[in-house]
Parts: C-alpha cells; sequence; structure tokens
C-alpha cells in the first residue's frame, strides 16, 4: 500500500506548480487552470486524510470544493471572453491599464 | 460526524434573515424576463435588507447552534450580520443612480448583492472551517462579476479580471490550508479543534503550523494585508464607484470577522502568531498610508486608506482579549458609516460626465455645491480621525487597547500613521476648498436616495462621535455570547 505521506508529497508538488504558473505565466487562461491545479491540489491533500483516518468528511468537503471550482470557472471563463471581445488579448501585461 | 441530521431536528430560525434574502433574490431573478418589472428589483432587495436586519436583531442575545453544529449564531454574528446589511443598504442606494445615469442598471446586479451578502453572513455566523469556505465563495463569486459589472468599461472589465484572479488564489491557499488542519485534527469543526489543541500540537505539530500559515495567507488577500494587497488599487479604481464602497467595508468585515473568530479562539496559542501578526499590522498601515499620500485618484487613494485601516484594525488581532475585539468592532461600525459616505460623495461628483475621480476634479466644488463638499470634509476628518468625529473614537481604543495590552510601541506606530494619513485627506478638502476652478460648473443633482445615504452616514458619524459610549456597549455586549 502506498503510504499517505506519498500522496501529501504529491499534493504539495501540484499546489508548488500551480503557484509558480499563476506567479509566472502571462496568459489568463493558463494562470485559471494553474488555479484549478492548486483546488486539485488541496483536493487530493483532503482525500488523502481522509482515507487515512478512516472518515468520509474529507470526501464529502471534495464535492463541496468541485462545484465552488465548477461556480468559479463559469465567472471566470466569461470574463475572459468578456476581456477577449474588448481588447483582443489575453495576455494580462497588455490589457493591464492601471498601474501605481 | 457521527451526529445525524433529521429534518424535523433543523432550526430555521437561526438563519432566517440569510432565507429573507435569498428569497428576495430568488424573487429577482425571476422578475428578470419581465421587463416592465424591472424597476422593482433595487425595491425587492432594499425592503429585504430591511427586513433582514429586523430579524437578525431579534437574534441578539440568541446563542445556539444548528445544522448539526455547522451553523452557529451568537451575539458576535449578529453583530457582524448588522454591520453587512447597513453596508449593503446602503450601498444599494447609492448604486441605484448611478447605474441609471452610467446606462448599466439591471436588476441582476440587486440579486448578486443579495447573494453576497448571504456569502458574508454563512461566513460570520459559522465554526466549522468547511462552512467558512464555502460561505467566502459565495460571498466573493458575486463580488468578481459586480467588479466587472460595466461591461463596456476597460477599466471595470480589468478589476473584474484581477480580482478574479487573485480571490480565486487566495481561495486555493485557504482551501490548502483547511486541508492541512483537518489532517492535523481529523475534524474541521473549530470547538473540537480547541478542545484537542495540546493533543494536536503535540502530535501534529507541522500540519497545524503550515495549515495556519496557508489560512492566514487566503485571509490576508481576502482583507487585503500588505504583502497581499497589490490588487487592491486596481480593483477599487476600476470597479464602479458604488460597488467599490461596498468592497472596501463589507467583504473586509467578513474577513475579519473570519480572522478574529480563528486567531483568536484557540490559534492564539501557536507561538509568534502575535508577533506575526504585529510584523503584518505595522506594515500594512505604513504601506498603505505612504502609498496613499502619492495617488492623484480620488479612488485610488481611498484604496490605500482602506489597506491603512485594515492595519489599524490588525492591532486587535495582534493584541487580543474582549476589549481589542470590540474596540475592532466599533472600528468596522465606525468605518462603514465613515468610508461608504465618503465613496457616496465620490459617486455624486463622478456622475458628472467624463469624471475620473481624479483629484483635480473636486476643484472648485466647495464653491459649486457648499453642503456636498462640507459632508466630504466631515468624512474626511473621520477618516483621519479627528475628535469630535467617531474615526477619532474607533482609533482611540484600538490605540488604548494596545497600550494597556503593553503593545506601545504598536500604538506609537498607530498614531504616527494617523499623522501621515492627515495629510492627503487634508489635501481632499483643500483641493475642493481652494483650489481654482476650471472648466464646466459642476452641476450635482441630489437624488432622495443619495440624500438620505448622506443623512445616514453623517449622523452615524458626527452622533456616535458625541456618544461612542453607546456603540462600545453595544460591541462589549456582542462578545459576551462569544468569549
Amino acid at each position: 500500500m502506498v503510504p499517505i505521506s506519498a500522496y501529501l508529497i504529491l499534493a504539495a508538488v501540484l499546489f508548488g506548480i500551480g503557484t509558480i504558473g499563476v506567479l509566472i505565466t502571462r496568459n489568463v487562461i493558463v494562470i485559471f487552470m494553474s488555479i484549478e491545479l492548486m483546488l486539485n491540489a488541496a483536493n487530493l491533500a483532503l482525500i488523502a486524510f481522509s482515507r487515512g483516518m478512516n472518515v468520509l468528511d474529507g470526501h464529502v468537503f471534495v464535492f463541496l470544493v468541485l462545484t465552488v471550482a465548477a461556480a468559479e470557472a463559469a465567472v471566470g471563463l466569461a470574463m475572459i471572453v468578456l476581456i477577449f471581445r474588448n481588447r483582443e488579448t489575453i495576455n494580462i501585461d497588455r490589457f493591464s491599464i492601471m498601474k501605481w | 460526524m457521527t451526529d445525524y441530521v433529521s429534518i424535523l431536528s433543523i432550526d430555521l430560525s437561526l438563519v432566517a434573515p440569510e432565507l429573507v434574502l435569498l428569497a428576495a433574490a430568488a424573487l429577482i431573478l425571476l422578475f428578470i424576463p419581465l421587463r416592465k418589472m424591472v424597476f422593482l428589483a433595487p425595491v425587492i432587495a432594499a425592503l429585504a435588507f430591511i427586513l433582514s436586519f429586523y430579524l437578525a436583531v431579534g437574534q441578539w442575545h440568541y446563542s445556539g447552534s444548528g445544522f448539526a453544529g455547522l451553523v452557529t449564531c451568537d451575539s458576535f454574528g449578529v453583530m457582524f450580520k448588522l454591520i453587512f446589511l447597513l453596508a449593503s443598504f446602503l450601498s444599494l442606494l447609492i448604486a441605484r443612480r448611478f447605474f441609471v445615469i452610467k446606462g448599466i442598471d439591471k436588476p441582476e446586479f440587486y440579486a448578486l448583492l443579495l447573494f453576497s451578502v448571504i456569502g458574508m453572513m454563512v461566513m460570520a455566523n459559522t465554526v466549522d472551517l468547511v462552512v467558512m469556505f464555502l460561505g467566502l465563495e459565495i460571498m466573493s463569486i458575486p463580488l468578481y462579476v459586480m467588479a466587472a459589472f460595466n461591461r463596456r468599461s476597460l477599466e471595470s472589465n480589468e478589476a473584474g479580471i484581477k480580482y478574479f484572479i487573485m480571490g480565486a488564489f487566495a481561495s486555493a491557499f485557504l482551501l490548502m490550508g483547511i486541508a492541512f488542519i483537518y489532517g492535523a485534527a481529523e475534524t474541521t469543526d473549530f470547538r473540537r479543534i480547541v478542545a484537542d489543541f495540546s493533543y494536536i500540537v503535540a502530535n501534529y505539530r507541522i500540519y497545524l503550523y503550515a495549515g495556519t500559515a496557508l489560512i492566514l495567507v487566503g485571509f490576508g488577500f481576502k482583507v487585503a494585508i500588505v504583502p497581499f494587497h497589490t490588487w487592491v488599487p486596481d480593483v477599487y479604481q476600476g470597479a464602479p464607484t458604488p460597488v467599490t464602497g461596498f468592497f472596501s467595508v463589507a467583504p473586509k468585515a467578513a474577513g475579519f470577522a473570519v480572522m478574529l473568530r480563528i486567531f483568536l479562539y484557540g490559534f492564539e496559542r501557536i507561538e509568534l502568531l502575535a508577533d506575526i501578526f504585529w510584523v503584518l499590522a505595522v506594515l500594512t498601515m505604513t504601506v498603505g498610508n505612504i502609498m496613499a499620500l502619492r495617488q492623484d485618484n480620488v479612488k485610488r487613494m481611498l484604496a490605500y486608506s482602506s489597506i491603512a485601516h485594515a492595519g489599524y484594525i490588525m492591532i486587535a488581532l495582534v493584541v487580543g482579549g474582549s476589549e481589542a475585539i470590540s474596540a475592532a468592532m466599533f472600528y468596522l461600525v465606525a468605518y462603514t458609516f465613515f468610508n461608504i459616505g465618503a465613496f457616496a460623495v465620490v459617486t455624486i461628483l463622478e456622475t458628472r460626465s467624463g469624471c475620473k475621480s481624479d483629484f483635480v476634479e473636486l476643484a472648485g466644488i466647495g464653491k459649486a455645491t457648499p453642503y456636498l463638499s462640507a459632508v466630504l470634509a466631515l468624512f474626511m476628518f473621520a477618516l483621519a480621525g479627528f475628535p469630535p468625529t467617531v474615526g477619532f473614537f474607533g482609533k482611540f481604543y484600538l490605540f488604548s487597547a494596545a497600550v494597556k495590552a503593553g503593545y506601545i510601541w504598536l500604538a506609537v506606530i498607530g498614531v504616527m500613521n494617523s499623522f501621515v494619513s492627515v495629510y492627503y485627506y487634508l489635501r481632499v478638502i483643500k483641493t475642493s476648498y481652494m483650489d481654482p476652478y476650471e472648466g464646466q460648473p459642476a452641476v450635482v443633482k441630489l437624488v432622495p436616495s443619495i440624500f438620505l445615504v448622506l443623512i445616514i452616514t453623517a449622523v452615524g458619524t458626527l452622533g456616535l462621535g458625541f456618544f461612542p459610549q453607546k456603540l462600545l456597549e453595544l460591541s462589549q455586549a456582542a462578545l459576551f455570547a462569544f468569549l
């Protein structure tokens, strides 16, 4: 059996990749994908803990998080479409007009 | 979770204020297809806020929990419910006129406002981390849409997407933090975490510390603590002005409600946490004030000023104890009055065509609209913390709580920061009264709804300044059931 700590390390690595992705990429869609990766890393951690403790709370929580992520995706993608219509770019440096 | 919920054991009176808002939001969404009914949307929302306020007042001194312990109802939470309802009611009154003039008056806005207030109330009235997270998301997702509500404005679009990215990023941190806390404590119920605290610290110290740090980062983004504040100025400047007024008060109060609950009730036993908050509080007020000095846009200046005010409120997180928490609640109520009032004036001035709320546009309003600029001056004095206003007492109670707990330097830095902030608040007054007046005369039409907001906020700012004791007693009473 794979120990719980292995899943936790995987979750931490995925979370780190997601964080770096948000901080260094300029494309809004890729940033959004990185955020989803971070959420899923948290889901993985929840499932792993839940399995390790032999209780179901964590599993239920993951379903709630999936719902939240879907709602966020709906709003986020709508906004990305809006930006693309008005500016014809989704590069965050190019559509940014407010500075300091 | 071994305690199962039976339908009969659900006590709906616990969530009555939320249910009223939910029903109103559903009603508004149903009215959208009927174009002739659109004018009813703000009326329904306003009535719902009033009814919900009434029901929330009825929950005062009621303490209990329901839904298998997932929802709690105590005076602390009720106090925050009242703050959210007050802030959203005032923002609603401001928003209607502004949106009509800008041609973006859509009924959906009022439904979004209602939904986000429901989220805040859920956040403030739970001791379960899962429900807290859900409340946060119910609050945040409508806020993203509200920031981008002016679809044709490029600034508004940009504000929406920036708020969305930073908000979702923060939620991911928060969620990871909750996962770690869950791993350490085997539960997300706060009362059980506190009960087993020494066992958790002894066995799962790393998970607990990592989880606490991640939760702190998540909420740091939401209430705009300094290393996590970079989105604030852009979002506040780009969002429609009444929405900005709402942003600067209600979600911040919701974030602080949760932070006060989490970090002062159990987690204060983590070493170093008070020191971390000390550094963050000092950074937040100093950076907020110094950045506000060099702004040329009033909305952007108010954005940095709201960061600075978050820094003052954070003093309560450093100090802890009932006196500091009640001072923080006092400050949040006071801040609701004068900050929304300031945004109401900025909104009225922005209804002039082509106005972007830059400082230069304030020139001459002292002569053109003496009453309006007098009210603006009052709010600026309150924000700066001058004595006859409630702003002074808010700062006074926070700083004196810090001094009594032995954090002398924190209070000294806070007072010095208040002196720095006087410069940019007085600059608003100076520009509006003394600067030469160019271009078109400021024609500003006062409508009853905005007039009402100005009356409420001005009376609140001055009245509570003369009788601060009443509000302080109220916020101390709110803690009674909590601690």
